[in-house]
């Protein structure tokens, strides 16, 4: 069953033509990686997906996008609550300046919820869904900036699962990190999808072998090919996926 | 160049470098059984081992890629090829090093040209020959097209291998003191059909690696 769909998208940042035409469908529980070039467009897609362009100033969108079969762009539309269907983790781990469990708390807090039990077994959940309570547990009340870059990651992926998204968008979430939290963030991610959709933007070729099932190639904007990542990595059915994944591009 | 480039190439000459010395060991151990070269047989045998060190050198080679530099499409199939195609090189050169056994140990004078031409040997040799140099040829050009005539040449392998039973009974009812004879010359034959066998399967990989398209245990092209 497909949980995003994007029909002929087109969006602009003022005169500049950032993304052409793009349709793509992608399926629930799966990982879906965008690979391409710096400027090919992969990471403006992935924040049309929780709206993050909106923002900036003369962009303008054509075409459609749904998530769960609800156009995204209709008039009328709560991006507050779409944001918290559609999580976002970004390149840079940015915690707010407050304790780990305050951070993890902070969407349900937003939300209006007051409930201190459910808040409290929230905030357990995300750190466990997230691979970090056994590390936290002892030590909640400390400022998230304590911790290292790759849990200080971690926690911004348990903050965004506490708030219940179906959808998880990561923009290079492992590009600042050493090998073993990049590890740690792989594995997490491969045991997310269960529950999650999980979309990731990555300029790793190997990490997106290795974490999606899906590989999605854009290039100056368009998207050029979207298949099995099997299939990507093994038999691209395009030359310049091929010249891409191999290092041959330019 | 890329560096991924100029590492696939210094990959490749290193199995063509093989491939020369399994096709000069060919050369050589068809020559010695056509005149019963004895001297020629021994010097096969004891160039084996060259082909024995030059797999390894490639297959070395081949791990190193992988571990370096993470192939993959295209680059991960050349290399997966590359593997298969140098284990199957280098059984071509034991059929080349059994064949040389042959003249050395069972061969007391050159195959009599009649039955010679009865089985087609000389046919079949060249046409061995020319197969692997054809393939030799496809993965330097990266020509499937090349593959395709190799795979088509193996039928007349087949054709000779499945003759040559009837060839050598008629002989040895005719002459049966010949029988122990005739029935080491099918072995012979055997080992020479299996030479086109594993140029096909070479063939096979070459398609996979440059075409992306799998051939392997297909009745059809």
């Amino acid at each position: 069953m497909n949980i995003i769909t994007a029909k002929d998208v087109n969006f602009y940042y003022g005169d500049f033509h950032a993304i052409k035409g793009v349709s793509i469908e992608i399926e629930k529980n799966t990982v879906t990686a965008f690979i391409g070039p710096s400027g090919c467009g992969k990471s403006t897609f992935l924040r049309l997906i929780n709206r993050m362009n909106d923002l900036i100033d003369g962009s303008r969108l054509t075409g459609e996008i749904t998530v769960e079969g609800e156009n995204i762009y209709r008039k009328g539309i709560n991006v507050d609550m779409l944001r918290a269907k559609v999580g976002m983790v970004f390149q840079k781990p940015n915690p707010f300046p407050k304790s780990i469990f305050e951070n993890v708390a902070y969407g349900l807090r937003i939300a209006g919820v007051r409930d201190r039990v459910y808040i409290e077994e929230t905030v357990e959940n995300s750190l466990r869904g997230a691979a970090l309570w056994d590390e936290v547990k002892d030590k909640l009340k400390k400022s998230a900036f304590e911790l290292s870059g790759g849990q200080q990651q971690r926690l911004c992926i348990a903050r965004a699962l506490a708030v219940k998204p179906r959808i998880i968008l990561m923009d290079e979430p492992a590009s600042a990190l050493d090998p073993l939290s990049t590890s740690k963030i792989e594995d997490l991610i491969y045991s997310l999808k269960n529950d999650y959709t999980i979309v990731i933007v990555t300029h790793n070729m190997q990490q997106a072998a290795r974490v999606s099932d899906k590989t999605a190639f854009f290039y100056l904007g368009e998207l050029i090919e979207y298949d099995d990542t099997r299939k990507m990595f093994t038999k691209p059915q395009k030359e310049a996926t091929q010249n891409y994944i191999t290092g041959r591009f330019g | 160049m890329k560096h991924t480039d100029s590492e696939v190439k210094k990959l490749k000459n290193y199995h063509i470098e093989m491939w020369n010395l399994v096709q000069e060991q060919i050369d050589k151990s068809f020559a010695a059984l056509k005149n019963n070269d004895k001297e020629a047989a021994r010097e096969v045998i004891s160039r084996e081992r060259m082909v024995n060190a030059q797999e390894l050198v490639v297959d070395h080679h081949c791990e190193d890629f992988i571990a370096m530099f993470s192939p993959v499409a295209i680059d991960l199939r050349f290399v997966i090829s590359l593997i298969k195609i140098t284990n199957n090189l280098e059984r071509i050169g034991d059929f080349a090093k059994g064949i040389a056994t042959f003249v050395i140990e069972q061969q007391s004078k050159a195959i009599d040209a009649k039955l010679s031409e009865e089985l087609s040997l000389d046919k079949m040799m060249e046409n061995a020959r020319d197969m692997l140099t054809l393939a030799r040829e496809a993965l330097i050009e990266e020509d499937t097209a090349l593959c395709r005539r190799v795979l088509m040449m193996d039928d007349l392998m087949d054709d000779i291998n499945r003759n040559a039973p009837q060839v050598l009974g008629r002989h040895i009812q005719a002459h049966p003191e010949t029988a122990e004879e005739m029935i080491r010359l099918y072995s012979l034959i055997r080992r020479i059909e299996r030479i086109g066998d594993r140029t096909s399967n070479i063939a096979e990989e070459i398609v996979f690696y440059v075409d992306a398209k799998e051939l392997r245990h297909q009745k059809k092209l």
